[in-house]
């Protein structure tokens, strides 16, 4: 971010550097002004009283609720991340095949699943198990939400891996069919690996995406961290706060994970991987060469 | 086959309106989050410390949470706590409470996808606008924002292609939109149940891939020559 800074903006000088002051300043009164009018309206309305926020101090909310609700969300996250990997993968190398067939179907499965929206595959599958009995009713909310969850990732992390090896140097593919590695060979023991590390900052973004989409749960009864939330918020009168601190966790397991996506696209750069980005152009890419024009860091857009 | 024409007869007309209704909040949100995610992709990039601040805290706090959450606090906090009635009319104000919140949502991702497209502008471009005496704003307004908006395409079609998706998310927010209705249908006809989501999701393939393949054909055919 530093970079595209000070592209955009001379270091100021000293008329510049008392109006960017002055601005400044009007700009914190404006924040401020924000946070009265919000502290104003919450006071009127009596949501700022104290017993409204204490039960988040008591250990039998978060024993009950918070905890078993986040304990739900991450399972079905992590359970989602899994499958969405395996499903990623097989379908991901589908659509590499050059076997017309197999890279037609897994084209239409790909992008059927990437056009569809996440919600109504879980509310189609969580009332068709449950009907169908071949779930347990009270299990299809948790296995609609992981089919869900892995039929859209998995999509994503499918067209992520064909990105991935299409960003490669063809050279790798050359190099692996002279030693005498048949294309399957060398897309399993060269290719994929390599793209693999490549794309790894953009999988964890997806990660963060898998764990915000896991709370659309909440719509087909699948008790996660939002559900308990709002059981809390209706239990004690004080729906604002049980969301508040909801939204809370979220942001920050979500903020952890995305930091995390920055720092190993970060290292991979610092290591000459171009990691094919999509989602947080923090990594500077305004070059002061412009010889060299470098695209926005952007490939798979 | 039976059974699937008389669906149609039975719920085609909801349908089609249920449908409509994603449309619109796609529509309304889609302007709004263009304009919110401008100005914030613009104070993210000003030389003004408080307004940088803004726009970074901004987007990580609304980038990171989910937006089933955004739309729950509408209707629970907005509507049920702070009685905020944009509209007289209960069905409409829902409405309105949603475009709002998908508003909110979707304004970071949009902040991200435009402050990509600054990144696309090469330095040359920033410095000659101050070498013609233009200041922040100006410069902004007429050499950078133009060739950020046309190296953003891709990034802000995807964005809109997540939008029209999550328009289904409003039914959390109480409003009348396709994925309630597909809910209820599959309740009273589980018969056609598959027959049922296919309809409903080949509705959005119809209007997510063309826009997918516009804006890829858009980003292409207007990228800046360099």
């Amino acid at each position: 971010m530093k970079v595209s800074e000070s592209v955009l903006f001379d270091a100021p000088g000293p008329k510049a550097r008392r109006r960017v002051v002055i601005i400044n300043i009007i700009g914190v009164l404006i924040a401020l002004a924000l946070v009265y009018y919000l502290y104003k309206v919450m006071n009127d309305a009596g949501q700022l009283t104290a017993e409204k926020w204490v039960v988040f101090g008591k250990g039998s909310i978060w024993e009950n609720y918070l905890l078993p609700g986040l304990l739900n969300t991450l399972r079905a996250a992590a359970v989602a991340i899994v499958t969405s990997m395996v499903f990623g993968f097989i379908f991901g190398i589908g659509r590499l095949s050059t076997n017309k067939i197999i890279n037609w179907i897994s084209s239409v499965v790909v992008e059927f699943f990437r056009a569809v929206p996440v919600l109504l595959m879980m509310i189609f599958l969580w009332i068709i198990l449950a009907r169908s009995g071949i779930v347990a009713p009270s299990d299809a909310p948790f296995v609609a939400v992981v089919v869900g969850l892995t039929l859209y990732n998995g999509s994503v992390v499918a067209e992520l891996i064909r990105s991935g090896v299409f960003g490669l140097p063809k050279g790798q593919r050359e190099a692996g069919i002279a030693i005498g590695l048949t294309r399957g060979q060398s897309l399993r023991n060269i290719e994929i690996p390599q793209a693999l590390i490549a794309m790894l900052p953009a999988l964890i973004g997806q990660f963060v995406v898998i764990l915000k989409d896991s709370a659309l749960g909440y719509i087909i009864n699948f008790n996660e961290l939002l559900f308990n939330g709002k059981l809390i918020g209706t239990g004690n009168a004080n729906v604002l706060q049980a969301l508040v601190v909801v939204a809370v966790i979220f942001i920050l397991i979500n903020f952890g994970l995305s930091r995390l996506a920055t720092v190993v696209a970060g290292r991979l750069s610092s290591r000459g991987i171009s990691a094919g980005k999509p989602l947080d152009p923090a990594v500077p890419v305004v070059v002061a060469d412009l010889n060299t024009t470098v695209p926005g860091g952007n490939p798979k857009g | 086959m039976q059974g699937y024409l008389s669906l149609w007869d039975e719920y085609g007309g909801q349908m089609m309106s249920a449908f409509w209704g994603n449309l619109q909040l796609t529509f309304w949100a889609a302007i709004g989050s263009l304009v919110l995610g401008t100005i914030l992709a613009l104070m993210r990039i000003s030389p003004v410390p408080s307004f940088r601040a803004f726009g970074t805290s901004y987007v990580n706090i609304f980038r990171n949470t989910p937006l089933t959450i955004i739309m729950t606090f509408g209707v629970l906090v907005l509507f049920g706590v702070f009685k905020v009635q944009f509209s007289s009319d209960f069905n409409l104000n829902f409405f309105q409470i949603a475009i709002v919140g998908l508003t909110i949502y979707h304004s970071a991702f949009v902040c991200e996808a435009i402050r990509s497209g600054v990144n696309t502008v090469p330095l040359g471009q920033a410095e000659a606008a101050r070498a013609i005496g233009l200041s922040f704003l100006p410069a902004a307004r007429m050499i950078i924002l133009p060739q950020a908006f046309r190296g953003a395409i891709a990034p802000l079609g995807n964005v809109l292609i997540a939008l029209i998706k999550n328009t289904t998310v409003a039914v959390a927010g109480s409003v009348a939109e396709i994925s309630g209705l597909m809910k209820t249908m599959l309740e009273f006809r589980a018969d056609v149940g598959i027959l049922i989501f296919l309809t409903i999701a080949v509705f959005f393939v119809i209007v997510v891939i063309p826009v997918g393949l516009l804006t890829t054909y858009l980003s292409k055919k207007l990228a800046v020559a360099r």
